[in-house]
């Protein structure tokens, strides 16, 4: 298992060290090999191991120990964390490929396989870690990889605030976390898993502690994972490059909130408060993004926004207890994200850096692959019947219309805006016609292979992801595998969505009906009339608020911001330099006999008579001692 | 011994023919000392260090004023830090004009008075040694060039003077009420005080420490200092020195007034923690990078002496821990900026920007030292901070809350600063590093990435020793 782990750190050195002296493509192989032959050994310990239950662990040495506090960096290699293993090096290995063809003909092409490559290592720590503490190294490593790779470019001072902005608000989430560490082992004397669970699986906690606890760790994942309030930090990091994006933004980081709470399922699944505050604030984020992502008009931030969504989705269905429907999306979800990020990758080096959909339009014809893929992955992410999407969102509505048919309303509502912002966006990009007067049609052009590799590897996996875990009417057979491969990590038995099969039926074509709606109302707006989404400054009413965020952003400047930087100013200027100095000074001032002492020091050649002194000191020492 | 005369005399011989030599003689002068260092550090055996064991206990001036000296692995972890910062600080913080050969000398003869208030045994020694060290700064000090200066050191000096006054009225009282004429460590220890004696002395101890460490509101000396020192005042004022208040609290304070620390529990603690949050706050809205992190450091102090007023095992070994780290850290920091106020002329966050353009290898150090600061995991600020942390919490989870802001505004204002050096637009060019920059910043590198990942060769050399000042806080009825 070290290989696994230790792959993505080697090529981090070398890339980062010798890179710079390399050819680009040598550099590009080596960090992308890094993760492929991590992927490698992933999937022969995946099949080795796990798919027969075993876990595999291993302890390298002791982090820290004083008094009764161990640390260990050790790592467990089980369902779970082997599940999350291969996502992370699979996609990222996909990812590192595109990256060869997208940051051609970047300066910093070596720095950026170098972060790559650091980021993949810091999230294998996360998932890999065996206790509470590897998993908050990973936490912080891959928010600082988070942080490099926003600010890249890092001359842009707009991208270096984006990231800046990314890094501070997971310090927040990060705060929460911690704090939750420390009454985790306040309580139970061990930051490590197996020990930790298996006291809360015992039952003998006192409530009010376990909610606490889970409350905190949720803290932290509302920041990794973008949720209300910690949610503005995302879309601004779409300012990295967008493979990062795709790999970082959408696949795997902002997954590890999911992770946390599905690792902590013992701890979740008995404390309800916490499990519907995770719920409402998931609702909350879902909706809230979705309608925001109607009125953006930059292609990263619709799918950022969307991201945001996603996982607002996702923890509805872990408030709802339905932790093996959050894996699956979020597996599913990992599979269409990325393969829409690297397309929108694609679109925008075809376009020459153009972000704004507005600027494009029947790109159709010149991109047919990146077009072809990007529908598949609008397709999944919509819930197009039996695409992998279709299965994932269905079975968290299900869960969460047995838990309560308003909350199932609501995501409904979610799901069916996500039809409408991803066509909205996938018309006016890809159909109707070409709108951009600085740069010509005809060199829009199609992406290199490297590119374009990825984006049918990914189509292929957004198609049948859902054969993962296919609902139970399709015969218990081939139904619900990764339920039951997930089934052992559980020290709670999930419980199983009491409908009836009528009502489910009922629920499917519902799914099914918002989808259609959505389709065809983008279509008749954006294709049949040929619509294009207005211009900045003709916005008005609604439209205006969601194209402007809520506005979140600016009552975050003006109510958090702003009163802190003031309070800096203030303290150091009128309580530090007038009210302290000015009370010590003149306290000091008053004694006559000080400062005459002090104008004695204050001339001339005072530094010898020092030296003086120190010899004379020593050789009276000297003399008396021997 | 040769720990404390070998640098008193390599001053001397620096004073009387300094103009002859250059730097890197001071460099081996000062580096000497770090051997025997090393060697006791060896003899003692990383996880066996034994607690007040004597060096050297010598009649001095009369039987009762001995010359007693002790090693354990807490004065070990302090000489390390001394000694191995020194010869690093000779090498590039002192500027080559007029005060070269005096600052030098002066730092010199610092080393032995540091090593000193680590070993000292005796009462009389410590106060002797503590006095001596902090002279010498005082000269660098008023060596700024700067309109104030005498006004900036007079507050320094103010403060500290007085701080010293009442930790040697203390120790007189003990002397001739309870020791019978002894400054012996064992036998100011073995004392038996009331409570209000032990709230009284133990107040001068405190109070002379807290300035040093300081712990606001006796902090208003130092940004000042800091800032408009030359870098060989600032990095021994902010890596070595202010240690040595936090070494006195664990050394002098709380073993030797266990009963008072009762009273002063919440005060300290509650005074360091509003240091964390205040010296982070100012650092936020700071132009000047010295000045950035002379608040920093104010703010990274204040947690130290917030852990080691829990009490704990955990706080005060994270304490020791952190107390190495930032002495490391910060000296790395201070070199990254004289190296940039060198090279670009200024060292204003308005002045600057673009530097990563240009300097590859220096923008990878001050990532790292800054992140390492900001104890990012990984970095040897990490383990120390989480330890603090922990223990605060552990102490009461309120102040936890608000000591733990620190990671959030000490990311903020140390990427703040990257961003506005280091980033954005700029055509600065670091043009070469002279080859004593490029060995410290490279040392420092080193131990924020090692000590990153294996901090636990510090605490286990302090083990023992905490240990056993936690049964003697103990033994005297405190802490059940």
């Amino acid at each position: 298992m070290s290989i696994i782990i230790l792959l993505p750190l080697l090529g981090f050195l070398v890339s980062g060290i010798v890179g710079k002296y390399l050819p680009k493509q040598v550099v590009g192989l080596i960090s992308t090999a890094a993760v492929v032959l991590s992927f490698a050994f992933a999937l022969h310990m995946f099949l080795e191991k796990s798919i027969l239950g075993e876990a595999v662990s291993q302890k390298w040495f002791t982090f820290l120990q004083v008094g009764g506090l161990q640390i260990d960096v050790a790592f467990t290699f089980d369902r779970l964390s082997g599940w999350m293993t291969l996502i992370i090096t699979g996609i990222g290995s996909l990812i590192h490929l595109y990256s060869m063809g997208y940051m051609k003909e970047d300066e910093g092409y070596y720095k950026f396989f170098a972060y790559l490559n650091l980021f993949v290592f810091n999230m294998l720590l996360l998932v890999l870690g065996s206790n509470f503490i590897m998993l908050f190294f990973g936490w912080e490593g891959v928010g600082l990889c988070s942080y490099l790779l926003i600010g890249f470019w890092y001359k842009n001072l707009n991208y270096g605030k984006a990231a800046r902005k990314a890094f501070v608000m997971n310090r927040i989430g990060d705060l929460g976390l911690l704090l939750g560490l420390f009454l985790i082992f306040k309580e139970f004397k061990s930051f490590d898993y197996t020990i930790v669970f298996d006291q809360i699986a015992a039952g003998n906690t006192p409530a009010h502690v376990l909610t606490a606890i889970a409350l905190l760790l949720f803290v932290g994942a509302m920041g990794k994972s973008a949720q209300i309030p910690l949610y503005t930090w995302l879309p601004d990091a779409m300012a990295g490059p967008t493979p990062v994006s795709a790999l970082i933004h959408a696949a795997t980081m902002v997954t590890a909130g999911v992770y946390l709470v599905v690792r902590s399922q013992a701890l979740y699944f008995q404390t309800a408060l916490a499990s519907d505050v995770i719920m409402w604030v998931g609702l909350a984020t879902s909706l809230m993004a979705a309608l925001i992502g109607l009125k953006q008009n930059d292609i990263k931030k619709v799918l950022a926004y969307s991201t945001v969504s996603q996982l607002g989705l996702m923890f509805v269905a872990l408030g709802c207890g339905a932790y093996t429907a959050a894996m699956f999306h979020l597996t599913t979800h990992a599979f269409f994200k990325a393969l829409l990020f690297l397309g929108s990758g694609s679109v925008i080096h075809g376009m020459h850096h153009e972000q704004d959909i507005r600027k494009m339009g029947g790109l159709k014809s010149k991109m047919p692959i990146t077009y072809f893929t990007f529908l598949i992955g609008t397709l999944a992410i919509t819930g197009f019947p039996f695409l992998s999407g279709f299965f994932s969102k269905d079975e968290i509505l299900l869960h969460a219309f047995s838990h309560s048919p308003l909350v199932w309303g609501l995501s409904l509502i979610s799901a069916s805006i996500t039809g409408f912002y991803m066509f909205r966006m996938f018309f006016v990009t890809f159909h109707g016609k070409y709108r951009n007067t600085h740069y010509p049609l005809e060199k829009v052009h199609e992406s290199p292979i490297t590119m374009t590799l990825p984006l049918l590897i990914l189509a292929v996996l957004s198609v049948l992801g859902g054969l993962l875990n296919l609902p139970h009417y399709f015969g218990h057979n081939v139904a619900g595998a990764f339920s039951s491969y997930l089934a052992p990590m559980y020290k709670f038995a999930e419980h199983s969505p009491e409908v009836s099969a009528s009502t489910e039926w009922l629920l499917l074509a519902a799914a099914v009906s918002v989808f259609i709606i959505a389709f065809v109302a983008m279509r008749m707006k954006y294709i049949s009339k040929n619509s294009v989404p207005e211009e900045d400054d003709s916005m008005s009413g609604l439209g205006k608020v969601l194209a402007n965020k809520f506005y979140v952003d600016e009552i975050y400047d003006a109510g958090v911001v702003a009163p802190i930087e003031i309070a800096g100013t203030v303290t150091d200027g009128l309580v530090d330099d007038i009210a302290i100095k000015g009370i010590t000074d003149s306290i000091g001032k008053s004694p006559n006999w000080i400062s005459s002492l002090l104008s004695r020091v204050q001339n001339g050649n005072i530094e010898y008579y020092l030296i003086y002194m120190v010899i004379a000191v020593s050789i009276l020492l000297a003399i008396n001692l021997f | 011994m040769i720990l404390i005369f070998l640098p008193v005399l390599a001053s001397i011989i620096f004073a009387l023919f300094g103009r002859k030599f250059n730097q890197w003689i001071a460099f081996v002068f000062a580096a000497i000392p770090m051997i025997f260092a090393v060697n006791l550090f060896y003899k003692s055996g990383p996880g066996s260090s034994f607690l007040l064991n004597t060096l050297a206990d010598l009649p001095w001036l009369s039987q009762n004023f001995r010359f007693t000296l002790g090693y354990d692995g807490l004065t070990g972890m302090l000489l390390l830090l001394t000694n191995g910062l020194l010869p690093l600080i000779v090498l590039t913080g002192i500027k080559d004009d007029e005060n070269r050969v005096r600052n030098t000398a002066l730092a010199l003869a610092m080393q032995g008075a540091l090593n000193g208030v680590f070993m000292a045994r005796d009462g009389l020694m410590f106060y002797i040694f503590w006095e001596l060290a902090l002279l010498p700064i005082y000269f660098i000090t008023l060596s700024m060039k700067h309109g104030n200066a005498f006004k900036i050191t007079l507050r320094f000096f103010l403060f500290t003077f007085i701080g010293s006054l009442a930790m040697l009225a203390s120790l007189m009282y003990i002397v001739i009420f309870k020791t019978n004429f002894s400054f012996a460590y064992s036998d100011i220890l073995a004392a038996n005080y009331t409570l209000n004696e032990s709230i009284w002395l133990g107040g001068g101890f405190l109070m002379a420490f807290a300035v040093k460490i300081p712990i606001i509101p006796f902090h208003s000396w130092q940004a000042d200092t800091y800032t408009h020192s030359p870098s060989v005042g600032s990095m021994l004022l902010s890596a070595i020195m202010l240690k040595m208040g936090l070494y006195g609290l664990i050394r002098w304070y709380l073993p030797v007034f266990p009963e008072s620390i009762e009273y002063y529990k919440p005060i300290v603690l509650s005074l360091s923690v509003a240091g964390v949050l205040y010296g982070a706050i100012i650092a936020l809205r700071q132009q000047d990078l010295k000045r950035l992190i002379a608040f920093s450091s104010l703010s990274h102090v204040g947690l130290i002496a917030a852990g080691i007023f829990t009490l704990s095992a955990t706080g005060l070994e994270g304490a020791v821990l952190q107390m190495i780290v930032h002495g490391i850290n910060v000296f790395g920091l201070f070199l990254a900026i004289e190296i940039i106020e060198t090279h670009t002329g200024s060292r204003n966050l308005v002045d600057l920007g673009g530097l990563a353009k240009n300097n590859r290898w220096f923008t990878i150090a001050f990532v790292v030292m800054a992140l390492g600061a900001a104890a990012v995991p990984l970095t040897n600020g990490f383990p120390g901070e989480f330890l603090l942390l922990k223990s605060i919490f552990d102490e009461r989870a309120t102040l936890a809350v608000i000591a733990g802001i620190t990671i959030i505004l000490g990311a903020a204002y140390m990427l703040r600063m990257l961003q506005f050096s280091l980033f954005g637009e700029g055509d600065g060019v670091i043009k070469s590093l002279n080859l004593g920059q490029l060995i410290s910043l490279v040392v420092v590198v080193f131990f924020v990435l090692f000590l990153g990942l294996f901090p636990q060769v510090i605490l286990d050399s302090v083990q023992l020793s905490i240990n056993s000042i936690i049964e003697m806080i103990k033994a005297k009825g405190v802490l059940s």
